[in-house]
């Protein structure tokens, strides 16, 4: 077979078929536009990971990582990003993943083809291009209310009387304005299609000869979804949350419309190191309801700043390392979920 | 189509039980109403970080001096934190009507409205000026033709409806560069002065400028434009001296009584029309909180150094000593009052 083909290929080049000819040329000139193509994005990407990096280097230290905002671009550091965004996505995750994953399973595994299901389909993959700051107004004229309503309930002066038996008192909560919760429940707005979209894409590569075996064992459809469908679709599942996730630590659009602080040198519940957390666990209680601030908002600020040594723009490319070194880590926990998931599967 | 049974019996319980909490046995009872064995009265501590907090909004022009007194007071009181918003003069009164803020920060004194509506929600306001500032009016740093410009010519340039395009329709000496005209949104007490001062009517003004909230978005704007004019706050020139260019202001029709911005000028009022006053809006209940105390305190004491660093003019002796005064007789009433 190879041989007939070297064959054909020599007989193409000494043949006299000159459309075949040119036929050839066009295809490998092709082939060299796009290797271009692709090669120069990558070049220009490599450059401005370079550029940044290099204008970085004069304030990526140690200390930057543990310093508040400041006016002071030499004392400026990130903390309070790190621990918004960290809080931010914990809770983005927390809301977006069950809801999501609960979502795509209920779509694709047990809706019959109704009109509202494909309407419900069809406008999965509108919301998952609706811009950011739509969410953001959203957020701003939904949950923001919502949430500072709930202030006269945990105000501390509230009991609950349970059925006559007993009473509980309500936590007395200082829920601000921008907390994030609210964030968070912004931020579930806008990554949720991506998540719901990926998580179907996982499900649906999941061939129904298991699900029909299952069945034919005996298993329940719960048994059938829970032990097979989902466990084989967990990588695709994974992959699909994780990159959703890393969107919404580079977001900024949405949790500025909810009145994030932006000068800030407060981390929710006050809680500035990892140990704090362990020595008085009351104060995750308050995390939530705590004001916050985020690593693309305090990047955005920096960038605008106003300095002649531009001093700000080193704090600001060291912020876009620091935000790149991130969202690298997350994507390596998602190869390793993947890798590990994958080993667990055997049909 | 199969149906899942494995909920069984102790869902449908569990479901029952909850169902009829939510619609029979609970409510939600405030503790005085409650009496007796549930609630000794009090508000119970809230829960949570410990940390005490400062709420901050308002004025882009106040808040170049909020954020440097802020750094220096959280390294003064551990466990004190500013939490600071920048949005506009409006917007902070917007906030403080609403009850939300401690402190709003403004480059105008407060409308009589927003006065009403405070008074209606019951908020009472300590009104301390804190700095002077000479709004500066400032061209493309590569502008070479003009040095001074009266009020007249500012106001033909900045009056609603008004028909200069290009540098020469203003004067004819100048050469035919588009005018590009920047400059705060109508949230913002910069933009309630700067009209009152050069159009004579407030929140009239041209439809041909881009206004945003942000100073440094209005300093870029600029600093791009050969043609472009623009307004703020002293500070945000003087943080930008390479970039843009202050313009000498006249408030007669004669460009030779024309001023420069300087604290001196500005000091002594010779800065006209466009010197004016900075204020913070203290809500008289959080002065009873220590910390609200603290910051307010500090800014009219050691804060006074961080206004001169940022480019405005500080209080002389005589101001800062009657708004301390004025800041320990409202302390002293709200604190009796308890």
């Amino acid at each position: 077979m190879s041989i007939s083909l070297q064959e054909t290929r020599v007989s193409f080049r000494q043949g006299t078929d000159s459309l075949l000819r040119r036929r050839l040329l066009h295809s490998r000139v092709f082939r060299v536009v796009c290797l271009l193509l692709t090669y120069s994005s990558l070049g220009i990407l490599g450059i401005l990971m370079g550029s940044v990096f290099w204008s970085s280097l004069s304030r990526l230290a140690p200390d930057f990582l543990s310093n508040h905002y400041s006016m002071n671009p030499v004392r400026c550091g990130i903390l309070a990003g790190i621990w918004g965004s960290f809080w931010l996505v914990m809770l983005t995750a927390a809301f977006s993943i069950p809801i999501g994953v609960g979502s795509a399973v209920y779509l694709e595994e047990m809706a019959s083809d109704t009109w509202l299901v494909r309407l419900i389909r069809i406008n999965l993959s509108n919301l998952a291009g609706v811009p950011s700051i739509v969410y953001g107004i959203l957020g701003l004229s939904a949950f923001r209310p919502l949430m500072l309503s709930l202030q006269t309930v945990f105000d501390g002066t509230r009991v609950v009387n349970v059925m006559g038996l007993f009473r509980v008192r309500i936590l007395h909560l200082e829920i601000f304005d921008g907390s994030v919760l609210i964030g968070a429940m912004t931020m579930s707005l806008v990554i949720l299609p991506i998540v719901i979209i990926a998580s179907q894409e996982a499900l649906r590569a999941i061939p129904s000869s298991i699900r029909v075996a299952s069945l034919a064992l005996g298993a329940t459809r719960w048994q059938t979804i829970w032990r097979q469908v989902i466990p084989a679709a967990l990588p695709g599942i994974a992959t699909g949350v994780i990159l959703a996730v890393s969107r919404a630590i580079g977001e900024a659009a949405p949790i500025m419309m909810i009145g994030v602080l932006t000068v800030a040198s407060m981390c929710p519940g006050g809680i500035e190191t990892p140990l704090q957390m362990l020595q008085d666990p009351t104060r995750l209680i308050a995390v939530p309801f705590d004001q916050f601030t985020a690593m693309p908002v305090e990047i955005y600020d920096w960038s605008k700043q106003p300095d002649p040594q531009d001093r700000f723009t080193a704090v600001a490319a060291a912020g876009i390392v620091v935000l790149l070194l991130v969202l690298l880590l997350i994507n390596a926990a998602a190869m390793i979920v993947r890798a590990r998931a994958g080993r667990n599967t055997q049909w | 189509m199969i149906r899942c049974n494995g909920v069984g019996v102790t869902g449908n319980l569990l479901c029952l039980f909850s169902v009829m909490l939510f619609t029979t046995g609970c409510s939600v009872e405030s503790v005085d109403n409650a009496g007796g064995d549930g609630g000794g009265g009090a508000v119970a501590p809230a829960v949570g970080s410990g940390v005490r907090r400062i709420q901050v909004d308002g004025s882009s022009t106040v808040a170049k001096v909020a954020a440097a007194v802020q750094e220096e007071f959280e390294g003064r009181f551990a466990d004190t934190k500013v939490a600071l918003k920048v949005t506009g003069s409006g917007t902070g009164f917007k906030e403080m009507i609403a009850g939300r803020i401690d402190v709003a920060n403004a480059s105008r004194g407060v409308k009589e409205s927003e006065l009403a509506d405070c008074a209606a929600n019951g908020i009472e306001l300590l009104e301390l000026r804190i700095a002077l500032d000479g709004l500066t009016v400032c061209v493309n740093a590569e502008n070479d033709w003009v040095e001074a410009v009266t009020v007249g010519q500012l106001n033909r340039i900045w009056a609603a409806g008004s028909e200069v395009k290009t540098w020469k329709d203003v004067d004819a000496a100048w050469p035919d560069e588009p005018l590009a005209l920047f400059g705060p949104g109508e949230e913002s007490g910069t933009f309630d002065f700067f009209t009152e001062e050069i159009n004579g009517e407030e929140d009239s003004i041209t439809e041909n400028y881009s206004a945003s909230a942000d100073d440094n978005v209005t300093i870029t704007g600029i600093a791009g434009e050969k043609g472009g004019m623009g307004f703020f706050g002293y500070a945000y020139f003087y943080a930008n001296q390479d970039k843009v260019k202050a313009l000498k202001i006249s408030a007669t029709d004669d460009p030779a009584d024309a001023v420069a911005p300087t604290s001196e000028t500005v000091k002594s009022g010779e800065y006209a029309p466009l010197s004016r006053p900075l204020f913070i809006y203290v809500k008289k209940e959080s002065l009873k909180k220590p910390e609200v105390q603290d910051y307010v305190r500090f800014f009219l004491t050691d804060g006074q150094k961080m206004v001169g660093d940022v480019g405005y003019v500080p209080l002389d002796d005589a101001e800062l000593k009657t708004a301390q005064e004025a800041l320990e007789a409202a302390i002293s009433e709200v604190t009796a009052a308890e």
